[in-house]
């Protein structure tokens, strides 16, 4: 066997009260397609962040060619021919394409040049991309290639994705899998970090599994099956949520011919929208990111008022209520943003279960508050979604992500919704708590209620939804019987089919 | 490398401590400061900290630290409200002046008569004349978006216009030889807001000052519109999505603080000051932002700051009268206070690590 491209020996890295990573080893061969698989807090994130020189491993070491690689910061990583691409993008928004790119380079040649060249890199790749387009404009996905692009111009040895497809659309996750493909065929590593099964299947060569910091097993994906390799990353058996079938009640919630102006430069305006959800129906609403998604739940818990008649619940018309007449007849929505807009960071989780629980919990009386009640309201949700906190007095913003979703989602599901309205719900959690979340919709529409699921993760919404309808550009398409769909017709849908071609291998 | 690290939790130990090591850090660099002025630095900080207190004369400065420390209280009580949510009052200066004109003015309408109805009349209308002088601003910013930092402040200067206008034209003392001012009132019982319990300093704005402090405790900790305005503050996003309404917590919070510090303005004026003049106004209004922000906004630590605040007034006077400090070096001083509380606040929330960053 040749010398692998980057060998990794026993790395370690303890964080005060946790060990991220526990001796893990694995090698990444040249032009190679490495998967990393692990849930939510398995340590993928601090491994990266070690190779691409962010983070000190506290024991072990790396080879780059079997030569010592011991990058102090990332500048000496790309200096190695490592690049990385963030699951977070890092563009500024008033700012072209061009111009960003030349921000990350530490000797950005002509704007004129440089532009000359992201033409000839997203040419060659398949990465449809116009230098001179700002990126407040762009989509998720044409954000991303500004991300990929940034590191193909350094020529990367190894290219280093985090969670790349969680931003995209069926047709756009084709033609991401077309550029990987072409430059592996290069020579180029990739190492991909997904949880994703089916994208690792079709795309990795080699996996590597972490679970909570250790590497528990590696295969070849291509001939393991999803549920095997689910079965490593959670080390128990998934918990797929069941459905039953079900006799739909009357219109719970009903909106028709919506329109609502963008509310920023950088918002989406709502157009024209139709939607109906029966009581015990999940519709499910799918569409990439930035596509009005935000600007729909607002509409929906009642933070931006419309014309009264715009959105009805049983028939009545209440676009003019606000969110606490609303939460009052029973219609509660969770955000996607958890710290800032569903929860205050630095309030206690008693504080925040006060914040939609107030009308229905009865934890207020004459403008007065019941703490002690309310505190009580904490420790169910904590106990129902088994929120990993040491207790209701602790600030929000001290729980991760996953933690203070489950107790996001586990504050409106607890106070019986007639009608709940959810913006990914499983976003950054890890598949246990995912698949906790998704029960506990599942089981509220079982007892009657409307659920309005709007997500990005498809797979997400083809195993809850009992209809689906897609968010793009500000238009909803029209909602169909999710069963039968297939994943061209959903990406159509979507209609993320413009502006996109396939790589010329 | 010094960096600082931002901490998981704020942390409770130095959110309380931090007033205390402000007050020791501004003894020692006031100390030192008066030292590089050739004053000797441990008698001045004596002089200002003990003398007051427990020093020949403190029979005389003692009542004086209520009279200087209820009015501090009163508007920072009305301020804190607003800062809380993120609403800036910078005007209460204007509310207390225009509180003070149109309380004294409610009751000189009536001079000579005697009721004890007046001094009851001449409160609601002082509390009335702040709240309406802060309401502009609220209905700026609510109704066109205006930024209340701004008018709040400008409109301080156009009291202090109408302040002067009034000492000399409507409600001048016609029987004051000319000088401008209006009648004293101390010298009308209906209207003297007199010390309860004489030679303690206890007057009616004192009262006002601890019932303002227990009110916006309860308001803050116990009531849905405190909860609001908490939350309006930390996650405007959040509150909105919780129900809040901004516009009428612009006018709430607005108006409560126009309105205590109209309160503070007429108890002043019928009482310690006694008549509307031209220099009625020596800064409450500004003083008491200090104040707000070195009580931490919370209630109670305002009532200690306006004590500690009062406390270095007083003593800055004794310092200079005594030891002939300049005033410029206790304003020095004062400022010192402040910005070391600011400086070490940064520790609630961050905590002070030495080595190089794990992760950029």
């Amino acid at each position: 066997m040749t010398v692998p491209l980057l060998s990794l020996q026993g790395l370690t890295k303890a964080y005060p009260g946790v060990v991220a990573n526990d001796s893990v080893s694995f090698d990444i061969g040249e032009g190679e397609v490495h998967a990393l698989l692990g849930e939510n807090g398995a340590g993928k994130s601090t491994l990266v962040k070690m190779i691409y020189g962010l983070v000190k491993p506290d024991s072990g070491k790396m080879l780059l060619r079997g030569q010592p690689y011991e990058p102090a910061e990332p500048r000496q990583a790309r200096a190695d021919g490592i690049a990385m691409v963030f699951q977070h993008f890092s563009l500024f928004d008033a700012l072209n394409v061009a111009e960003n790119i030349a921000l990350g380079m530490e000797n950005p040649p002509e704007m004129r040049d440089l532009a000359a060249r992201i033409r000839e890199v997203s040419e060659t790749y398949g990465l449809p991309l116009d230098p001179f387009r700002t990126v407040g404009d762009l989509s998720a996905g044409e954000r991303q290639r500004v991300e990929i692009i940034r590191c193909l111009l350094q020529d990367p040895k190894l290219l280093i994705m985090d969670e790349p497809t969680s931003v995209l659309t069926p047709q756009e996750v084709e033609i991401l899998f077309k550029t990987l493909q072409k430059l592996q065929s290069e020579g180029t590593s990739i190492l991909y970090i997904s949880h994703k099964l089916e994208e690792i299947r079709t795309l990795c060569d080699h996996a590597t599994i972490l679970r909570l910091g250790k590497n528990v097993g590696e295969c070849t994906p291509a001939d393991t099956s999803a549920r095997d390799m689910a079965e490593m990353m959670v080390g128990s058996s998934l918990q797929t949520p069941q459905r039953e079938t079900r006799e739909f009640g009357p219109v719970a919630m009903d909106i028709s011919g919506l329109s609502v102006p963008a509310p920023s430069a950088f918002g989406t305006a709502l157009k024209n929208v139709h939607l109906t959800v029966r009581k015990g129906e999940i519709l499910g609403i799918g569409g990439v990111a930035g596509n009005g998604q935000d600007e729909l739940l607002g509409v929906l818990s009642g933070e931006t008022l419309t014309e009264a008649d715009a959105v009805k619940l049983h028939g009545d018309p209440i676009g003019r209520l606000g969110p606490t007449a609303r939460r009052k007849l029973g219609v509660l929505a969770a955000p996607e943003e958890r710290l800032g807009h569903a929860a205050a960071p630095d309030m206690s989780l008693t504080e925040n279960a006060m914040l939609t629980g107030s009308v229905r919990e009865g934890l207020e009386k004459n403008g007065f508050l019941d703490w002690g009640a309310t505190k009580d309201f904490a420790e169910r949700i904590i106990k129902a979604f088994d929120v990993r906190t040491p207790g209701p007095g602790n600030a929000a913003r001290s729980l991760s992500g996953g933690n203070l979703q489950k107790f996001v989602i586990g504050r409106e599901v607890l106070q019986k919704p007639e009608v709940l309205v959810v913006n990914q719900p499983t976003w950054g959690v890890d598949a246990a708590a995912a698949a906790a979340i998704r029960q506990s919709l599942l089981d509220l529409a079982a007892k009657g209620a409307a659920v309005i699921c709007i997500s990005q993760d498809l797979d997400e919404l083809m195993e809850i939804s009992d209809s689906f309808a897609a968010l793009n550009e500000g238009r909803l398409s029209a909602p169909r019987e999710a069963a039968g769909l297939t994943v061209d017709e959903i990406g159509l849908m979507m209609g993320g089919a413009h502006g996109m071609e396939v790589a010329h291998v | 490398m010094i960096r600082l690290e931002k901490r998981p939790q704020p942390s409770r130990a130095w959110s309380m401590a931090t007033p205390l090591v402000a007050v020791l850090a501004t003894m020692f660099f006031g100390g030192l400061l008066f030292a590089v002025l050739g004053k000797p630095p441990v008698e001045a900080i004596r002089t200002i900290f003990w003398e007051p207190l427990f020093g020949e004369f403190s029979f005389y400065y003692r009542p004086q630290l209520l009279v200087k420390g209820a009015p501090l209280v009163l508007i920072a009580i009305g301020l804190s409200l607003g800062f809380r949510a993120g609403i800036w009052n910078i005007g209460a200066e204007g509310q207390y002046i225009m509180g003070a004109i149109c309380g004294a003015g409610a009751g000189l309408a009536f001079y000579p008569a005697d009721s004890f109805l007046i001094f009851p009349l001449m409160v609601v209308a002082g509390a009335l004349g702040g709240w309406a002088w802060a309401m502009i601003p609220a209905v700026l910013k609510t109704r066109f978006g205006t930024n209340e930092i701004l008018v709040s402040l400008m409109l301080v200067y156009v009291a202090e216009q109408f302040l002067a206008s009034v000492s000399l034209g409507l409600l001048k003392n016609p029987e004051g030889f000319g000088f401008p001012g209006s009648r004293n009132l101390q010298s009308w019982d209906s209207a003297h807001n007199a010390e309860l319990i004489a030679g303690t300093g206890m007057h009616w704005g004192v009262v006002a000052a601890l019932i303002a402090v227990i009110f916006a405790y309860v308001l803050l900790n116990r009531h849905m519109t405190g909860y609001h305005i908490r939350l309006t503050g930390e996650a405007p996003r959040a509150a909105k999505f919780a129900g809040v309404n901004p516009t009428r917590l612009v006018l709430f919070c607005l108006g409560t603080s126009g309105a205590l510090a109209g309160l503070a303005g007429l108890f002043e004026v019928s009482g310690p000051s006694g008549q509307i003049s031209i220099d009625f106004n020596v800064g409450y209004g500004f003083t008491a932002i200090i104040v707000a922000f070195l009580g931490r906004l919370h209630p109670v630590g305002i009532l200690l700051a306006g004590g500690l605040m009062a406390l270095t007034y007083i003593g800055g006077d004794i310092a200079q009268s005594n030891l002939q400090l300049p005033a410029a070096a206790i304003q020095v001083f004062q400022g010192m206070l402040l910005f070391f509380l600011l400086a070490f606040d940064l520790l609630t929330n961050f905590r002070i690590a030495i080595g190089k960053p794990e992760v950029a």
